[in-house]
């Protein structure tokens, strides 16, 4: 048995769910799979213009996996656009990280829902606090 | 307001446990009245689902906010959906008790 993968962090899920190419005479025949974690790799690579090794950190993955990943990525959008066929966005091995905040003061992580209004740590009431992967 | 502490026993002094999903006990701490309840929790030997089913249990059981050690991505994504608050701790030595007392201060 392989050895399982480690989830990818995705900070946000692509908000459309795929592409489709317009004026071409055959139907919808095929398409490609795009995962969240290479569409991640495209935004955090090419949008955000990091680089790989900035990149494969903030989503928690070795610069070679992520290489790897951001190669399918472009391999796959090639395909599409040389095919003319549809992208299709799928979840992949991804790990939708919501907003998670550390604590100065007592180093404690949490998260903050919107039903809380308060920003401040849960257990030391410190208003002291910051982000975690922005 | 009610939170939930993971617990490796059944009472305030027991040492907290840092798993979410196979932790011994649940101490459910009302801020309000500052009572303690603890309840077992049944799932600490099932191969699989753990986090899943102690999320559910924490959701029915109405509670705002949890206190554990780490949570899985499944744990995480469904607290994350019915709004409640992770907490995570990362002290080694730390008992039910301190917790609580950190909490009222």
């Amino acid at each position: 048995m392989s050895r399982p993968k480690t989830l990818r962090k995705v900070v946000a899920p692509p908000n459309f769910k795929g592409y489709k190419p317009y004026g071409t005479h055959a139907g919808t025949r095929d398409s490609v799979e795009l995962l969240y974690e290479e569409y991640e790799a495209i935004k955090l690579a090419d949008y955000d213009l990091m680089n790989h090794l900035e990149a494969s950190k903030l989503m928690g993955i070795s610069r070679p996996t992520f290489a790897r990943i951001y190669e399918t990525a472009r391999r796959k959008i090639a395909k599409a656009f040389v095919e003319a066929i549809e992208i299709k966005t799928v979840y992949g091995d991804a790990l939708l990280d919501k907003h998670w905040y550390v604590c100065d003061d007592c180093q404690t992580r949490f998260t903050i829902p919107k039903t809380i209004e308060e920003h401040q740590c849960p257990l030391c009431k410190s208003e002291q606090i910051e982000l975690l992967n922005t | 307001m009610k939170t939930v502490i993971t617990s490796s026993g059944e009472n305030n002094l027991a040492q907290f446990d840092k798993r979410f999903g196979r932790a011994a006990w649940f101490c459910v701490f009302d801020e309000e009245t500052k009572e303690t309840i603890f309840i077992k929790n049944t799932n600490t030997n099932s191969s699989n689902g753990a986090g899943t089913k102690a999320a559910e249990q924490i959701v029915s059981m109405n509670v705002q906010k949890v206190i554990s050690g780490d949570f899985g991505p499944k744990a995480k994504d469904l607290l994350d959906k019915f709004n409640v608050q992770m907490v995570i701790i990362q002290d080694n030595d730390v008992t039910v008790q301190g917790i609580i007392e950190k909490l009222t201060t």
